[in-house]
């Protein structure tokens, strides 16, 4: 819950300094500073536009994917810096995870969509393999539905558990951090209900960062909130905090509905 | 502060502090006159007092009702979640500030038929005034949003409990010259414990608007008047 006084302060696990990042010509996040710590979970909330999705792709170097993008500031994970021109991004990549907002399980089985991320990286034995794979699954509470159709698209199972699929995918490769960018906002409340206790129970071997629009969602699910507004992080707090006595009024007038 | 992007919202929050205005004004109110008519043995105002009462108590269950519906409408946060939390809680102690009164009324018409001591009342005015003050400024702080006055309020309490603890010892004394009195001083003795329990219901709304604009709560302890209560001593 919140950090208070008297306990110690959380490790460190990720942390953004003076982060600027440009699409072409343009700042879209202006000299962001940000921790990121272990085992917790941190909620970026903020207006459509704010750059909380930039700032979570700049997290994997998932920008790196598209020309005229760059970052300047430093990302460190563990103390390194991942902005680094030498970083190796698929070993970024596979600690430091990600799920969609839409659900993107791949044309393929079940199984496959799991098995394929793993074997980019790892060359397991089949019953090593299957362990895994039962083992992400289970992780992402989904082995009740599917243990009996492995073998099916995962095309066919329904938006809540292709959410779920994808959640096995990322925690099949065993990464330390894994971003969440709006991974209910295609959920029916009941499959938002199963990802959050997802979230909860993750956190204990995962540090996890999630973007939501949905300030109950950010309330409920994380330790530690960001607000941004137009590129800048206005306030970083204890959510207790955060939606009790926010100190800004930026940050009060928005979770608050009042804005603009 | 600027107004919701949803005006319903604002319209639900305006109605409650309304309804916790036109609360306030009945207790008030009833304070007064149960006073009155126990200083006038008024039996009519006493009567009239009593049937206030239930004004009160349907307007704190309104004001808790629709509390309870902007919270699963709305999902308030920060400011506007303390505003709805003070909202019930304010509620709540006026709700009982106008028991208390009735209270009063209900001694009095209780005590009309007793031997009258006219100078053993004198001192529970005195502690109505210091309470009814303490009410007023605290229902004006609450209206204002004005947490320094509430905070005024929340530490001169203690001069209405050093007022009861006079009024008891003099209370003590009537009963103690002619046992006659007995009666009528314990219903008096009663009636300063409700005027002084209305003063505490004022300091908890006190802290209610602290919380409502500060977001802190104030510390435990309040100051506290003289302490132990004076004895009867063997005559």
């Amino acid at each position: 819950m919140a950090v208070n006084e008297t306990s110690p302060p959380p490790a460190l696990k990720m942390s953004i300094k003076d982060l600027k990042f440009f699409y072409g010509e343009t700042l879209a996040l202006k000299n962001v500073n940000l921790p990121f710590y272990a085992n917790k979970v941190t909620a970026m909330i903020g207006p459509s536009g704010c750059g909380k999705s930039t700032l979570l792709r700049v997290l994997n170097r998932m920008y790196d994917l598209y020309p005229k993008q760059r970052a300047e500031g430093e990302v460190l994970l563990d103390g390194t810096n991942i902005l680094h021109p030498g970083q190796d991004l698929n070993l970024l990549r596979a600690r430091v995870g990600m799920v969609f907002q839409k659900p993107t399980p791949f044309p393929m089985t079940i199984y496959d969509n799991i098995a394929f991320g793993i074997k980019l990286y790892e060359k397991l034995p089949k019953k090593e393999l299957d362990d895994r794979i039962e083992a992400a699954l289970k992780g992402a509470a989904l082995w009740n539905e599917v243990s009996n159709k492995l073998h099916t698209s995962g095309l066919s199972l329904s938006g809540g558990q292709q959410q779920r699929l994808c959640i096995a995918r990322t925690i099949a490769i065993q990464p330390e951090v894994i971003l969440f960018d709006e991974p209910c906002s295609a959920l029916d409340p009941i499959s938002t209900a199963k990802v959050e206790e997802l979230i909860d129970e993750l956190k204990n071997n995962y540090t996890i960062i999630i973007v939501t629009h949905n300030m109950q969602q950010a309330a409920r699910v994380s330790e530690f909130t960001a607000f941004m507004y137009l590129g800048e992080l206005i306030e970083f707090g204890a959510t207790s905090k955060m939606f009790t006595l926010p100190e800004n009024p930026q940050t009060q007038n928005y979770i608050t509905g009042r804005f603009g | 502060m600027s107004d919701h992007t949803v005006k319903a919202y604002d319209k639900e929050l305006e109605v409650l502090g309304r309804k916790i205005a036109e609360m306030g004004g009945i207790a008030e109110k009833m304070l007064s006159d149960a006073m009155d008519a126990l200083g006038s043995f008024d039996l009519d105002l006493a009567e009239k007092t009593v049937a206030c009462d239930p004004r009160l108590d349907l307007l704190q269950r309104d004001i808790e009702e629709q509390a309870i519906l902007t919270i699963a409408r709305r999902q308030p946060m920060a400011v506007d979640l303390r505003e709805i939390v003070a909202a019930i809680r304010v509620s709540g102690d006026l709700e009982r500030v106008g028991d208390l009164a009735k209270n009063i009324a209900k001694r009095t018409l209780k005590i009309a038929a007793e031997p009258r001591i006219p100078r053993a009342i004198i001192g529970l005015k005195s502690m109505y005034e210091n309470a009814a003050t303490l009410l007023k400024d605290v229902l004006d702080a609450y209206a204002q949003r004005d947490a320094e006055r509430a905070f005024r309020v929340w530490s001169s309490d203690k001069e209405l409990d050093s007022l009861e603890d006079s009024v008891f010892r003099d209370l003590l004394t009537f009963m103690m010259e002619d046992p006659r009195n007995i009666s009528f001083c314990a219903h008096l003795l009663f009636c300063s414990k409700n005027i002084e329990r209305i003063g505490d219901h004022s300091t908890n709304i006190a802290e209610t608007v602290v919380y409502l604009v500060t977001g802190e709560p104030l510390p435990m302890d309040r100051p506290k008047g003289s302490g132990a209560v004076a004895t009867p001593q063997p005559a």
